[in-house]
């Protein structure tokens, strides 16, 4: 299982740049995040970063 | 079947004795029975109170639940403002908008402080902090902490980076601490916006005329009225005077009661952000916040009706056990993701990476500094702010051996 982004409710706050920084990153424009790699896999650090985004940005993949 | 819950009561604001970190007592109680309960507001009003962490976290990230300050009812008296609705946030008062207005506010800022913007900022702060701890070496041994260091740090950085010329930012910190205090009348917190506001205002319009390399400056090229910008740059400013200001202190006080705790923060950076998230966690000192049901909301078993005020007790649902392992200990080696002191949905933080950056300089920098350092005067004479928005002390007498 790993997860999907969705944009559309990112706020770019960050906060999973702090909890997963080889994952995750923000564009300089508009704060939202991108993922470094292309695609989001299942580890701690992304779990702790779904736990710590505070807009749901980060999702289970179906 | 919901479960009757006890008639409901104000909010208690009280902090127990000699526990100036910790949150009320009753509200302790109420988390662990009823973690959402029936409260009554100062207008008569009778909504809900959330002081579990888990519910806490829902309602933050419901949309169903909004900001706006219109509907918003205030949780405790406050000195000289009517019992009536409030009026709605002027535009750029984003903080108290919901979608669409709140986020079109929040894309435009997002970009400009994000984790390696903030990063960016780093060796400013490692600067602005080795000046203020020289001036403090300098006066001292025997110094109030606050004045000498907790404020001027990160008012420093925010007027460098708004770029608001920062020559009296111990005026600007008095007036908008002002408007964060309970006690002050509604002459006094309306005297306060309006100083603030045609200051900026005047600064706006300066900084049209003739744009200057800063936040601010580059506002301005943005599709933004005066007003909006006025008001996003009172928010900013704000925002960046009152708050990392009071976790400095506020961090230092919690420090000293637990000094075996202040190696920690020598342990390297991975440490030492641990040890930030864990004080941010411990001492959530924006502890209260508001919202208010835009339809119909079933939540933990209970229904709330539209128009319902629901005040969320963060600095309670920090502090839940369900989720954190004895929450009453300060633990610079735990993990507190989760914590709720920056806020949790859309409204979370914008300035978090940038408090992030300031806390993780300023506090090693300070004890590493003065490894003696210590409070001047016993706990209980340290003046804390019993009655502000945000958690703080006015005043840290400190001192050190000198070598
Ligand atoms: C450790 C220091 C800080 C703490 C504890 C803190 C806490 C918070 C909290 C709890 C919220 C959510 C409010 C809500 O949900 O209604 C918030 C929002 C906000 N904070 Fe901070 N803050 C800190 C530092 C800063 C700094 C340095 C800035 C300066 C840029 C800042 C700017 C803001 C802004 C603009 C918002 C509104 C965000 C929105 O509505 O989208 N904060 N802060």
């Amino acid at each position: 299982m790993g997860f999907e982004i969705d944009r559309t409710v990112c706020i770019g706050a960050g906060t999973c740049v702090i909890k997963a920084p080889a994952v995750f990153a923000q564009d300089p424009d508009d704060g939202l995040v991108v993922p470094v790699g292309g695609g989001v896999p299942d580890s701690p650090e992304v779990r702790r970063a779904a736990e710590a985004c505070p807009s749901g940005a980060i999702v289970p993949a179906p | 079947m919901p479960e009757s819950l006890p008639a409901p009561a104000p909010l208690s604001t009280a902090r127990p004795r000699g526990c100036p970190f910790d949150p009320p007592a009753e509200l302790g109680a109420l988390r662990d029975r009823h973690p959402l309960s029936r409260m009554s507001y100062p207008d008569g009003h009778v909504g809900w109170l959330v002081t579990g962490h888990a519910l806490a976290r829902a309602v933050a990230a419901d949309r169903r639940f909004s900001s706006r300050q219109e509907l918003m009812r205030l949780p405790t008296p406050r000195n000289g403002v009517p019992a009536g609705p409030l009026p709605p946030a002027p535009p750029g008062m984003f903080v108290s908008h919901d979608a669409p207005e709140h986020t079109r506010y929040r894309r435009l800022l997002a970009g400009r402080f994000t984790v390696r913007r903030m990063r960016a900022l780093t060796e400013r702060v490692e600067q602005i902090t080795a000046e203020r701890l020289d001036a403090m070496e300098g006066e001292g041994p025997g110094v109030d902490l606050v004045v000498a260091f907790a404020q001027p740090v990160p008012a420093l950085m925010i007027c460098e980076l708004l770029g608001v010329p920062s020559g009296d930012h111990g005026h600007f910190q008095r007036l908008v601490s002002s408007t964060n205090d309970q006690n002050a009348s509604l002459e006094e917190v309306g005297a306060a916006m309006a100083e603030l506001g045609g200051f900026l205002h005047g600064l706006v319009l300066a900084k049209r005329a003739s744009p200057t390399d800063d936040l601010l400056g580059e506002l301005v090229g943005e599709d933004l009225t005066d007003e909006e910008l006025t008001n996003i740059a009172v928010l900013l400013l704000g925002a960046g005077l009152d708050t990392t200001a009071n976790m400095i202190a506020l961090g230092a006080f919690a420090l000293f009661t637990a000094p075996e705790q202040i190696a920690a923060l020598s342990e390297g950076p991975e440490a030492v952000d641990r040890a930030v998230e864990e004080l941010l966690r411990y001492l959530t000192i924006a502890h209260t916040g508001v919202r208010t049901a835009l339809e119909d909301v079933e939540l933990g078993g209970h229904l709330i009706r539209a128009g319902d005020s629901v005040t969320i007790s963060a600095l309670a649902a920090d502090r839940d056990p369900a989720k954190f392992t004895d929450p009453d200990v300060l633990d610079l080696r735990r993990d507190a993701t989760g914590h709720l002191a920056l806020g949790h949905g859309a409204h979370q933080c914008l300035g978090q990476q940038l408090a992030r950056v300031e806390l993780r300089v300023a506090l090693p920098a300070l004890f590493e500094r003065f490894p003696t350092l210590r409070p001047a005067v016993p706990a209980d004479e340290v003046a804390v702010r019993e009655d502000s928005d945000i958690h703080g002390v006015y005043s840290l007498p400190v001192t050190w051996d000198e070598v």
